[in-house]
């Protein structure tokens, strides 16, 4: 009930509107072409997404008005999907229907990706998951209008799975989130751990979101397993890592974060975090160029960006060129065009969107710094490995979607 | 050791053990509820803001000023118990007479404007308070490793509980207090100053929800939406024991800590599986019981109970039908 009104008073004061001059060379539908923010707003993800995802989208637009000098007007509205599938879908209905809304972006858990990219494609619009992560997105459900940018379960998995395993983890035990991507995550660590040699001993299933892990590490400490692997997110790893420590389960059996992102590095601190691996598809203090972005999405947040924020510019980045290279915003057109443009900016180099939607590019693999290595705030990773475009997602000869043709 | 049901000894005494830790956030918490509508018949919906206000109170006073745990644990509940006292005299006061809708909703509101605020200030991530050196670490049982705060969590808990049911039940005082709740005007006429009264109720009320957040703070992450994520429970624990049932809170409290702790454990589900699975009909039939009962579903299980609970005796275990 609460949510309800809550995201109803936010969508009312965050819809936002950028805007370029007219023109007619370019041929766009409804005269302008208008992006949609769906992201949780609000709730468990609205740090690693969230208000975050909004400024990044309009920092990409208004780089894209000036480098580009497009001859179309572009615009920006977002939401809130209180990570609800039901709730996304009808917003997406919504703004297609009657907002003519082009693109939607973001979508950050699992379940409102799925519903939406339905809507999309029967609505034939695009979309450009950043936020989710499973891998049903480019999959058993994948569809020919959407991108898969940032990361999924599968780069996770091969990147903290494999180095956790090499480093001597051979028994796990998952401590997994209820829902479609815990399960997604759990799924494709579990293969990688298997692969490698390991062995799973068991998992246990939490309520998302939880607040008290107490009872179910206790099942993780009593497995004996070397490693807990957290298959969730947000708060939730926030919350397992924290009382991981209180119970004595740190150090003597190891937690892996399967997916972690700098937020959660952030709130919880280096004490906390240091040693754990973790893979990530950016980190801001990579190169140069990571850096400039990152400062400039600070001056507007005061939170450094996490991978979905910077993947949430890129997309949507490449999305608008696409336009520009091919003269009309009908999709079909334009996202064949995305799909035939590489995409080299700040976040990736050489990046290419295959058949299934999956963006491929580089992943980096992490270590969280001591708090002594720590020089300066926001400076928690040591990038240990960066994972080719080509061994950091699965596959195409691995994938069950039915638009890859064997 | 011997399993059973698949979980063994030491971890079913583990598990019991997390639950009355558990249970004993849900007794202060659902006391301070309790108190609330005895007196003032407002159905508190702040209280969780109120609980993560204490918390947050905890982690500033400590970031900003240097006050640390021991400071934090009598300022904060004497900060945001004040803050309630200011909310008692201008909002909720002129709510007395009407429905208690009208109380429900006002703080229902005040909640999502506090939370609100909070989240635009700290982010959703929160923050993280660390345990107080003189409470770190802890002790192994042999079944387990119980940590030292957890244990200092359930003695203060159950000391302020058992502490505040002595002064309602057992002193002049309280009798005051009990009085108020039967008739106030009556008691008015004794020459009591029943909404001074009052007023004070309601700041010990919200100062029982920060004084659970500073002892929370450690524990969880201090976050803006901790309170929301455990005040839907903690009512169900209320009207469990019995709305406004000082003892009916506390003991309904530590028992749903418990039981929630057996069902986080895997027992229940899997005891129904060890029974029922082979029997070909009653298998299907036990299903979605167990299905309710599976570690997943604990966040439900306390409502399950409500729902037995309410069919049963609606005035619940400890209530009075008024």
């Amino acid at each position: 009930m609460n949510r309800k009104l809550l995201s109803a008073l936010i969508c009312a004061a965050l819809i936002a509107h950028v805007s370029a001059t007219a023109g007619a060379a370019t041929k766009v539908s409804d005269g302008v072409v208008k992006i949609g923010v769906l992201t949780d707003m609000s709730g468990a993800y609205s740090d690693l997404a969230g208000p975050g995802s909004l400024v990044a989208v309009q920092m990409a637009v208004a780089d894209f008005i000036a480098r580009e000098k497009p001859d179309f007007k572009i615009e920006v509205i977002s939401a809130d999907h209180q990570n609800k599938g039901d709730i996304a879908a009808i917003k997406a209905r919504e703004w297609i229907d009657t907002e003519k809304v082009d693109v939607i972006v973001d979508l950050v858990t699992t379940s409102t990706a799925l519903a939406v990219m339905k809507v999309a494609k029967e609505k034939n619009r695009i979309t450009i998951v950043s936020g989710a992560a499973s891998t049903l997105i480019t999959n058993e459900q994948c569809t020919d209008t959407n991108v898969h940018w940032t990361y999924d379960t599968y780069a996770l998995a091969a990147g903290t799975g494999k180095a956790v395993v090499k480093q001597g983890g051979k028994t796990w035990f998952f401590l997994t989130a209820d829902y479609a991507f815990g399960k997604s995550l759990e799924k494709d660590t579990t293969d990688v751990v298997l692969e490698e040699g390991g062995k799973v001993l068991g998992h246990v299933l939490h309520p998302f979101p939880a607040q008290d892990f107490s009872s179910f590490l206790l099942q993780a400490q009593a497995s004996g397993a070397q490693v807990i692997g957290l298959a969730n997110a947000g708060n939730d790893t926030i919350n397992a890592i924290k009382q991981a420590a209180e119970f004595g389960i740190t150090p003597k059996q190891k937690l892996a974060g399967l997916l972690m992102f700098i937020s959660d590095v952030h709130s919880l601190g280096l004490k906390a975090t240091q040693g754990m691996y973790l893979t990530t598809g950016f980190y801001w203090d990579w190169n140069n160029e990571t850096r400039a972005w990152s400062k400039r999405f600070f001056e507007k947040t005061k939170r450094m960006p996490t991978m979905v924020h910077a993947g949430d510019y890129s997309g949507v980045y490449h999305y608008l060129k696409a336009i520009k290279a091919s003269g009309t915003d009908d999709t079909t057109v334009v996202m064949a065009k995305m799909k035939a443009t590489p995409i080299n900016d700040f976040f990736a180099k050489n990046g290419k969107i295959r058949v299934d939607g999956r963006m491929v590019h580089d992943m980096y693999l992490a270590q969280v710094k001591k708090p002594e290595e720590s020089k300066y705030p926001w400076d928690y990773y040591h990038i240990r490995q960066v994972i080719p475009a080509d061994q950091a997602f699965l596959p195409l000869s691995k994938s069950t979607c039915p638009l890859v043709k064997k | 050791m011997t399993g059973m049901f698949g979980v063994s000894i030491q971890g079913l005494s583990g598990q019991l053990l997390v639950g009355l830790l558990n249970g004993s956030f849900y007794a202060i918490l659902s006391l301070g509820l309790a108190i609330i509508f005895g007196l003032l018949n407002i159905i508190n919906f702040a209280h969780g803001a109120q609980y993560m206000m204490g918390a947050f109170l905890a982690w500033i006073g400590m970031t900003y000023l240097g006050v640390n745990y021991w400071w934090a644990l009598l300022l904060s509940p004497l900060l945001v118990g004040s803050f309630g006292m200011l909310l008692e005299r201008g909002m909720l006061k002129r709510l007395y007479k009407l429905d208690h809708l009208y109380g429900l909703l006002l703080t229902f509101g005040l909640a999502l404007i506090i939370e609100g605020l909070f989240r635009y200030r700290f982010g959703i991530s929160g923050e993280s308070y660390p345990v107080t050196e003189q409470l770190a670490g802890g002790r192994n049982l042999g079944f387990m490793f119980l940590p030292k705060y957890r244990v200092w969590v359930v003695v203060a808990s159950l000391a302020v509980c058992f502490g505040t049911w002595y002064v309602i039940e057992r002193t002049k005082l309280g009798s005051y207090l009990r009085a108020g709740t039967e008739n106030p005007a009556l008691l008015q006429a004794f020459g009591i100053n029943v909404p001074l009264m009052i007023t004070l109720t309601y700041g010990y009320g919200v100062a029982l929800a920060a004084f659970a957040g500073v002892l929370a703070a450690p524990i969880f992450n201090v976050n803006p939406v901790m309170g929301s994520n455990l005040i839907i429970t903690v009512f169900a624990v209320v009207v469990v024991g019995g709305m406004g049932s000082i003892m009916g809170s506390i003991v309904t409290g530590l028992g749903l800590g418990l039981i929630e702790g057996i069902v986080k454990s895997g027992m229940i589900a899997n005891l129904l599986s060890a029974t029922f699975d082979s029997v070909p009909v009653a298998g299907s039939i036990v299903y979605p019981i167990k299905l309710l009962f599976s570690p997943e579903a604990s966040a439900v299980t306390v409502f399950v109970i409500m729902a037995i609970v309410l069919l049963v005796r609606p005035a619940g275990l400890f209530g009075r039908e008024r």
